[in-house]
């Protein structure tokens, strides 16, 4: 029931641009992002409920630093996994507490694995045990795992938006 | 924009109400014109109180940010996980090659055979296989492109 003139996907690509740093801390946060913009309160509020329904937005949150609250450790953990179990097993592994990301992803010349996991600890070792747990839990249905730990961020950018619509 | 905080903070850095906040607002807020109130009720706080306090956790760097998580993907676009085997006498100037593509979003170096990883952003699906062909040229090495096949539900929360 949108009543302004602006097409939906163009107010849609405005309040993006607009919150992709975060929403202000003020009582009124969509009113403020609405002054921001020109339009109605409820207009930001209708179409961020549109974009949450249709998975646009995952959730309206605060990120915890991880390294402030003690996660300072962090290895990507990849696994060569049967495929007939993957969907099945990687299911598993993302729902486990301390896996943040958790993919199926092709295999390469080299490169045998197939499942990808995030872990995260307060320590290498900590990260070690964890890792242990998904092998214990994928069991024999996984033939060879390795881990890369992150030495270094080379380079690290905000999401780009893409421009110009389709 | 403040640098991310990479050091734990104290031990009695944050007192149980912080906790709590840290805690439960990981979890998502409805959309409401005062969505800090009923949140606040529920932590037995006044909602200029909780603000307050959110205030003060960003300000000691315990959070990276208060607002939507948008979903790239769903917002059109393509990206992609790829990754190189990188000569240790040539990596920082692969480094540089690499990095000057704004396709590049993030560059991480890892402890493996493969020791650089770095996700491409494209507009369109094609011009990922196109600016990984241009960091192969440009550097002669070559880039493997692991693209999602399958996105597993998360339910990773961090407990402060």
């Amino acid at each position: 029931m949108t009543t302004t003139a602006i097409p939906t996907a163009a107010i849609d690509r405005r309040i993006i641009a607009a919150t992709t740093g975060g929403l202000p801390l003020t009582p009124a946060p969509f009113a403020e992002v609405a002054d921001w913009l020109g339009l109605t309160e409820d207009i930001v509020i209708e179409r961020m409920a549109a974009m949450q329904a249709s998975g646009i937005i995952r959730r309206v949150a605060l990120a915890p630093n991880h390294y402030a609250l003690g996660l300072v450790a962090n290895g990507m953990s990849v696994w060569d996994v049967d495929e007939a179990r993957a969907l099945d097993l990687g299911a598993q592994v993302g729902a486990l507490e301390f896996v943040s990301h958790c993919y199926l992803r092709p295999r390469a010349p080299g490169w045998p694995y197939d499942l990808f996991a995030m872990i995260h600890g307060h320590s290498r070792d900590e990260v070690e045990i964890l890792r242990a747990q998904i092998a214990a839990l994928l069991g024999s249905d996984c033939r060879s795992s390795d881990i890369l730990y992150s030495t270094r961020i080379l380079k690290k950018t905000g999401l780009r938006l893409i421009e110009g619509g389709q | 924009m403040k640098s991310l905080r990479r050091t734990p903070l104290a031990p009695d850095a944050l007192d149980a109400t912080d906790r709590a906040i840290l805690n439960r607002m990981q979890d998502g807020l409805s959309l409401c014109p005062h969505p800090f109130a009923a949140l606040a009720a529920e932590l037995d706080l006044d909602e200029d109180a909780l603000i307050t306090r959110i205030k003060a956790l960003r300000e000691i760097g315990a959070i990276t940010r208060f607002g939507p998580f948008y979903d790239a993907e769903a917002m059109g676009g393509a990206f992609c996980l790829c990754a190189m085997e990188v000569p240790a006498n040539r990596f920082e100037d692969v480094v540089t090659l690499v990095n000057a593509h704004p396709e590049v979003a993030h560059n991480y170096e890892r402890t493996h055979r493969l020791n650089m990883w770095f996700v491409l952003a494209c507009e369109r699906p094609d011009q990922i296989r196109q600016t990984a062909d241009r960091i192969e040229r440009e550097t002669g090495l070559p880039v493997l492109l692991f693209p999602k096949e399958h996105e597993f539900f998360i339910g990773f929360r961090v407990t402060a």
